[in-house]
């Protein structure tokens, strides 16, 4: 009890046994960044193979391989851990906390992520290959037609979900109890909102995922037909259920995005936050719409048409509460003083690229439309626009801009520039191309395509090996700040920025707010 | 200014002729063109409907991001620190609020209406003239012309791409992976009311131009429809991911004058009454074993490799089963092996075919067994 300004302790003890926030979002962090490198290399095998028509490389079945494991690790490995590293160092520095309420099992609920990514990895090596039914996994694809690897993908998924529900319980925890005096829920920065919210919505669809892939094991080994019509089951019933999860899924992605960008944006605009109250309703209204809108993944399955239009309508009402997020951070920089850092910058391509995702998200609502736009590279496009221009883009913006308070050093800003520019460049040259061949007719997760689509897939895969190697330069970029970075130790190191993180030293020290600071 | 605005109209000038001659650039007799960038409206009044209403949200969404992307950069040229702009400190208006959520709110209301009649046609199959019954397989089609008189027409239609195109040691086809072994033929100006299902996993039946695509899913059949207006060969492919050769089962529908149809139906139904007779006929091993090279590569290499090495498969060279039990040999491939990848193909292939394929994997690939199975054996074993 005595001493509460040791320091870390020594050697490779600090990062196993560490229950210190800092300690476990920097691990989080490194780690979501490694699978996001092992995730790219995939896609760049995908787009190698997809470069000229004709296969070249790999085999249709490895492909497939590729594809399901490029999906799984991006979104389970590199998206879903960065937010939660952020907001472990974030979140307890941003409300004035000393730490998570629960750290051991913060140490718990990294430590098990990287086994059950090695485990799934390993399917690669394993007679039959690595599970080859793509991240959404249908049935009976992924049961009576599936690799032995199957059995390893479940037992993975299971461990990464319990991760992932033991991280949002300590979210909601600390947020709920943590928070210093006189930091009322409403004066909340805006990325402790979008993480508590998207906390609830993990609690809520994990343990759905958790019964899916239960169910697919017990139809694997132990003779049931959940998901066989064979034996009284129905394969539609696993999509309900996948997608019951995996529709939540991608606003608990792209939420803590939200959060990110709302605060970057006021900092370099040097103007408040544009309507907080209307982007908290718009966050809560969001989520809430994620329960009702699963089945517009389904459209083409043969439900009635009663379901069609219900889920329709509820899917086009989404464009409301994302409209009013949209209109509020341009609102923000609406007569602001802005200055482009590289944070601002990935924040500004956040903006627009997410909304392009956006409009296309509107159109594949219209479930008629959607006849011809299902399981096209249209969608390929589409969702690639709001994962990585989205997610991955404000994520890059976050590393900028809080990378100088946990390091205290400065990152090269002509560097973070250029990479900004590449990545964007890069992106854009890789996707936008894909809206038009899946417009023409090219079926997504298929490794050779016909003549007419070729120059399009050819500019994709030159832009993809673009925005890939601009990752390169964002990894050289972190770590010669992080080893021989110019040091700062301005508390405020962005003039503009507001929020308590702001208010301690920088670097930040192992221990903040000890004692609670005043909110006013 | 001037200056600048010349060399801009330039550009754009420029940029729009790019952006013709890639759209017109060199069309194929059908399907998607190449380079093509947009929808296609096809040759239904279903596919045309949908068309324009993709078009009509493509613009709807093209003018609110002008809009809003202009305020965005107007912000952005115009309110920088650099320039000297000093901040405002304005942070929230109700009535700016309510407007941007009403506005939208308005607009989707807008597009729901169009969109709701459109999804009603589409799902309108009452009154269809004739019934197809479309069965996805790993990795073909099958398609099963109902209500008939008659013989019943029932055939695979699988990919007709060779090997060889696909792995570039032979020049890629017009129709490169968009071409099958027998397309399925319907009459232009009619109805036809599509059941879909699936044998193994779940497929999805697509043809952008008859603005078609419906699950194939195993147990449960879907129910969609398409009236083609426009004589032609359209082209499409499995749109759900089915395993391995996912990329390569293309759908071809051949539409044809009502006349032709007729014609080629009666063909079809003479085809179905002579396998009828074949089966009743012994064949020699050399004419089983010639026509069970044939079905071997059409049905058994996909996972068995070409030479009977394996792959996805078992090997068929030197395995138990093909120097085995003949029975049990028969038996696998006409049931199947239950909780595996291995079809019951019993049902897939005609008696005479089942024959003289599993008589080639016992005398090829070095197997040399000597035995054969004759059409009547597999009568008799589908018979029990």
């Amino acid at each position: 009890m005595g001493d509460h300004h040791h320091g870390p302790a020594k050697g490779l003890s600090r990062w196993l046994f560490t229950t210190n926030h800092k300690d476990i979002g920097t691990m989080y962090l490194w780690f979501s960044f490694a699978m996001f490198i092992l995730g790219g290399a995939f896609a760049m095998i995908i787009r190698a193979e997809l470069f000229q028509p004709g296969m070249q490389l790999v085999e249709p079945a490895f492909f497939n391989q590729m594809t399901t494991l490029h999906g799984l690790i991006m979104v389970f490995g590199a998206i879903m851990p960065s937010f939660v590293g952020l907001a472990n160092w974030m979140i307890p520095m941003m409300i004035g906390a000393p730490d998570m309420a629960l750290p051991r099992m913060n140490n718990w609920s990294f430590w098990i992520l990287p086994p059950a990514f090695l485990i799934l990895a390993s399917t690669l090596f394993m007679e039959g290959g690595a599970p080859a039914f793509g991240w959404t996994f249908y049935a009976p694809l992924s049961t009576t037609y599936a690799p032995p690897s199957v059995t390893y993908f479940i037992f993975s998924i299971h461990v990464l979900g319990l991760s992932s529900i033991m991280g949002s319980i300590n979210i909601i925890a600390t947020v709920m109890n943590m928070r210093a005096p006189g930091m009322t829920y409403m004066k909340m920065p805006l990325f402790v909102w979008t993480w508590l919210i998207t906390a609830f919505l993990l609690v809520a669809v994990m343990p759905v995922l958790a019964g899916a892939v239960t169910m697919m094991l017990m139809d694997i080994h132990f003779g049931t037909s959940f998901f066989s019509a064979a034996g009284g089951g129905d394969p539609v019933l696993f999509q309900h259920i996948f997608w019951f999860f995996g529709h939540p899924e991608v606003y608990i992605i792209i939420l803590p995005a939200f959060g990110v960008v709302s605060q970057i944006i006021p900092a370099f605009s040097r103007k408040p936050l544009f309507g907080y109250a209307s982007m908290v309703y718009a966050t809560a209204a969001i989520a809430f719409l994620s329960f009702i809108v699963w089945a517009h993944h389904m459209y083409t399955v043969g439900m009635p048409i009663a379901g069609e239009l219900f889920f329709m309508y509820a899917t086009m009402l989404i464009a409301v509460p994302t409209g009013v997020k949209v209109f509020n951070w341009i609102t923000t920089m609406w007569r602001g003083s802005m200055t482009f850092e590289t944070p601002m910058l990935f924040s500004i391509g956040f903006l627009v690229l997410f909304t392009i995702g956006g409009f296309t998200g509107l159109m594949l609502s219209i479930a008629p439309a959607d006849f011809q736009y299902h399981d096209s590279y249209f969608v390929v496009a589409h969702f690639h626009y709001v994962m990585v221009a989205g997610a991955v883009f404000s994520m890059t913006a976050a590393v900028y801009y809080w990378l100088p308070k946990w390091c205290g050093r400065m990152y090269n800003e002509t560097m973070g520039k250029t990479h900004f520019w590449i990545s964007f460049i890069g992106f854009n040259v890789t996707f936008f191309p894909q809206h038009f061949v899946g417009l023409a007719g090219m079926p997504r997760r298929i490794p050779d395509y016909a003549l007419q689509f070729a120059d399009f897939n050819m500019m994709s895969s030159i832009g993809a090996f673009i925005y890939g190697a601009s990752q390169i330069l964002f990894l050289y970029n972190v770590i010669a700040t992080i080893v021989a970075g110019k040091p700062t130790s301005e508390e405020k190191v962005w003039d503009g920025a507001e929020g308590l993180e702001w208010t301690v030293a920088t670097p930040a020290p192992y221990h903040t707010f000890e004692t609670p600071p005043a909110v006013r | 200014m001037g200056f600048i605005s010349e060399r801009l109209r330039a550009n754009l000038v420029y940029a729009a002729a790019l952006i013709a001659t890639v759209l017109s650039g060199g069309a194929l007799a059908s399907g998607s063109k190449v380079n093509q960038m947009d929808m296609s409206p096809g040759v239904t009044n279903t596919g045309q409907a949908i068309y324009d209403l993709h078009t009509a949200i493509l613009w709807i969404c093209i003018v609110i991001g002008v809009v809003v992307f202009g305020v965005m950069f107007y912000s952005i040229i115009y309110h920088r620190k650099s320039k000297g702009y000093k901040a405002a400190n304005f942070h929230e208006s109700t009535s700016v609020e309510i407007a941007w959520t009403v506005v939208p709110f308005l607009i989707l209301i807008g597009m729901a209406v169009p969109a709701t009649s459109t999804l009603i046609q589409v799902y309108d199959t009452e009154d269809a003239e004739m019934d197809i019954l479309v069965t996805g397989y790993q990795w073909k089609w099958k398609y099963e012309y109902l209500n008939e008189n008659g013989e019943n027409v029932s055939f695979f239609s699988n990919l007709r791409t060779a090997q060889d195109e696909i792995y570039n040691t032979d020049e890629k086809g017009e129709h490169y992976l968009l071409e099958v072994d027998e397309p399925m033929v319907i009459p232009v100006d009619t109805k036809v009311r599509f059941l879909v299902t699936a044998n193994d996993v779940i497929h999805s039946w697509w043809v952008p131009e008859l603005a078609v695509k419906r699950d194939a899913i195993p147990g449960f059949v879907n129910e969609t429809w398409t009236r083609a207006e426009e004589i032609g060969i359209y082209r499409g492919q499995c749109a759900e991911l089915c395993g391995k050769d996912h990329g390569f089962m293309p759908v071809v529908v051949n539409v044809v004058s009502k006349e032709d149809y007729a014609a080629w139906l009666e063909t079809k139904q003479a085809e179905a009454a002579e396998i009828k007779a074949l089966m009743a006929q012994t064949f020699t091993m050399d004419e089983l074993v010639a026509r069970g090279k044939n079905v071997y590569q059409g049905y058994c290499a996909a996972c068995h490799g070409m030479n009977g090495e394996g792959g996805l498969g078992k090997a068929i060279a030197a395995s138990a089963v093909a120097t085995g039990d003949l029975t049990k040999h028969l038996d696998i491939g006409v049931n199947g092996v239950p909780g595996t990848a291995m079809q019951a193909f019993g049902g897939q292939m005609n008696d005479v075919d089942m024959a003289a394929v599993i008589t080639y994997q016992r005398n090829a690939f070095g197997n040399n067994m000597g035995d054969m199975v004759q059409p009547i054996d597999v009568f008799n074993h589908k018979k029990g």
